[in-house]
């Protein structure tokens, strides 16, 4: 089995070759993809923002942000630096503390859930052995900083906001994490590293989603609950709530919750494509590819070629799953609080039990072709 | 001394600080609220202690089921029912905090002598990093079964008693409950949308 490329170990040989000590040279590395993989975070989000004006334009046959740059592709940076440069407002009889750390309790643990997205065989900040498990015990923080937002902000509607949130998030948890164990099981690992590598054996045929359509359909309405995408935004449900939990946050507050809304759709979408679409794997296998050309797998030129297309596939998947969430936001109105209780307890949760009894049986019957 | 062990030596003293500060605050704070925070800060300064042992997976379990379910769960509780109320003040507290306060120090100074005394054998076992998550399913599923069946009968237990806590349903007859809303809403009262006076 080919490794890919390892940027590590040639950084830190290359800093070890200047003289420095090994641990040094680790020490060096560490900040370096964390911040990489922060600024794509970053960009992710002004892309999809972008996306959504486009698209929310197109759905509503308007055109949208167009002076900005080329086709209004600036237009996200002018929001971000008009939140930047607005008065930061904490109202007068509010909990100033929690009402600060709120949105940074919402915003980290998002990011820090970054460090599980493959990109390659080692294109990711660390290959940890409790890999998808990891995600889904950080986004079990998420609810206390809405809470805490709701709270401290000493107004009706965000506390019935922030009590929603959590709400949400609880119950669309427990099917969500039901559906990714089905993949475990299948896959025998909770490292996405390893649950992407066990989907390309045979190109896009071998992909989860033929194995599991139903944990694919839970999985997505799960996150996109998660997300407070527009089925599912009640927290902040203009007609009734204002704006939620978001009510009394004006600038960079307000937009660290924006950030964290969208890098949690961007994040969610990577994950879809790393447990159920085959994450970096091209449809055709890189192996039958190299061979065509002649040239060994182990070539810098295919070994390059290989981590760039892989990149290219992670975030074309994950951005049609964008496209996807962002015109059901579009063209679909807002189900009831007791509807999406409803559907998150009584449909979700006991399909997705099924799910995974259904997917341990037939690992036991049909052992080659759903993981033995 | 190298850089990994000076690191996880720094790391460990600040949480060390983190956890005893924080669980000493939820217990001293007056504001309910806060207590509830700082126990999701404790919970998390916990897991991290998890992490720096190796057990990355009982430090993942910690956060999901301490932080995600039992803190929120106290949030929901706090803010549902949080009444701003005048308590009537207790006769003789200040002697009842002694009291607390003595009995709370006593199991402090027993803690500190057994972890003195006790013969701890040092460095303790390797951990095994990765290969913990199998290890843990192994035993929950071999020698460990029976005492994490009888866990899942006393949740399920708890959570049946939940649901009839809850579902006390007074039995009205549907007519009744309708006929008395439209009563209501109704008949009775008649509220002019003007005020007399403004129509003269």
């Amino acid at each position: 089995m080919n490794s890919g490329i390892d940027l590590e170990m040639s950084f830190t040989q290359g800093v070890q070759n200047l003289g420095l000590s090994h641990e040094l040279a680790h020490l060096l590395w560490i900040p370096l993809p964390m911040l990489l993989v922060l600024v794509s975070a970053v960009i992710g989000v002004l892309v999809t923002v972008w996306l959504e004006r486009k698209i929310s334009a197109a759905a509503q046959q308007r055109i949208g942000p167009e002076y900005a740059g080329a086709l209004g592709i600036l237009q996200p940076m002018a929001d971000g630096l008009k939140l930047l440069v607005k008065e930061d407002i904490i109202p007068a009889r509010a909990d100033s503390v929690l009402f600060t750390v709120g949105p940074i309790l919402v915003l980290v643990p998002v990011i820090l859930s970054w460090l599980i997205v493959p990109f390659g065989q080692n294109l990711l900040i660390s290959n940890v052995g409790i890999g998808i498990f990891l995600w889904i015990a950080l986004s079990s923080i998420q609810p206390i900083g809405l809470l805490m937002s709701g709270y401290s902000s000493n107004n009706k509607y965000s506390l019935l906001g922030g009590l929603r949130a959590a709400a949400q998030s609880i119950s669309y948890e427990i099917p969500l994490a039901l559906a990714v164990l089905a993949i475990v099981m299948m896959s025998n690992s909770l490292s996405t590293v390893d649950i992407v590598e066990q989907q390309n054996t045979a190109g896009f045929l071998s992909w989860n989603i033929w194995r599991q359509p139903v944990g694919f359909i839970i999985f997505w309405i799960c996150a996109l609950a998660e997300c407070e995408r527009l089925p599912f935004d009640l927290p902040e449900a203009e007609e009734e709530l204002v704006a939620g939990y978001q009510t009394e946050y004006a600038g960079m507050k307000f937009a660290l919750f924006y950030l964290a809304g969208y890098i949690n759709l961007v994040l969610s979408a990577l994950l879809v494509s790393v447990l159920y679409l085959g994450g970096w794997g091209f449809p055709i296998s890189i192996d039958w590819f190299s061979s065509l050309i002649g040239l060994s797998i182990d070539n810098p030129l295919v070994q390059i070629m290989a981590g760039s297309i892989g990149i290219v596939m992670t975030i074309l998947k994950a951005y049609l799953l964008v496209f996807l969430a962002i015109l059901l936001r579009w063209t679909t109105p807002r189900v009831r609080i007791d509807q999406l209780l409803d559907l998150g307890w009584k449909f979700l949760l006991p399909i997705s039990l099924v799910n995974l009894l259904v997917t341990a049986s037939l690992k036991l019957a049909f052992p080659m072709t759903f993981g033995g | 001394m190298n850089i990994a062990y000076s690191t996880e030596l720094i790391c460990f003293l600040i949480l060390s600080a983190v956890i005893i500060s924080g669980s000493l605050a939820v217990v001293l704070l007056e504001n309910i609220v806060y207590s509830a925070f700082l126990l999701g800060g404790v919970f998390m300064a916990v897991a991290g202690l998890y992490l720096l042992l190796n057990a990355s997976f009982v430090a993942a379990a910690q956060i999901l089921v301490y932080v995600g379910a039992v803190n929120v769960l106290i949030l929901f509780a706090i803010m549902l029912v949080n009444k701003k109320e005048k308590l009537k003040p207790i006769e003789g507290l200040r002697t009842r905090k002694l009291i607390s306060g003595g009995v709370c120090g006593g199991l402090l100074i027993l803690l500190l002598r057994v972890s003195i005394i006790t013969q701890w054998n040092l460095p303790g076992p390797s951990s095994i990093g990765e290969e913990a998550t199998e290890r843990i399913g192994e035993h929950l599923f071999t020698d460990y079964l029976l005492p994490f069946e009888l866990a899942s009968i006393l949740l399920l237990m708890a959570m049946i008693g939940a649901i009839v806590l809850a579902r006390r349903d007074v039995s009205i007859p549907r007519d009744d409950i309708n006929n008395n809303n439209n009563k209501k809403s109704l008949s009775d009262k008649k509220i002019p949308l003007l005020s007399e006076n403004s129509l003269k």
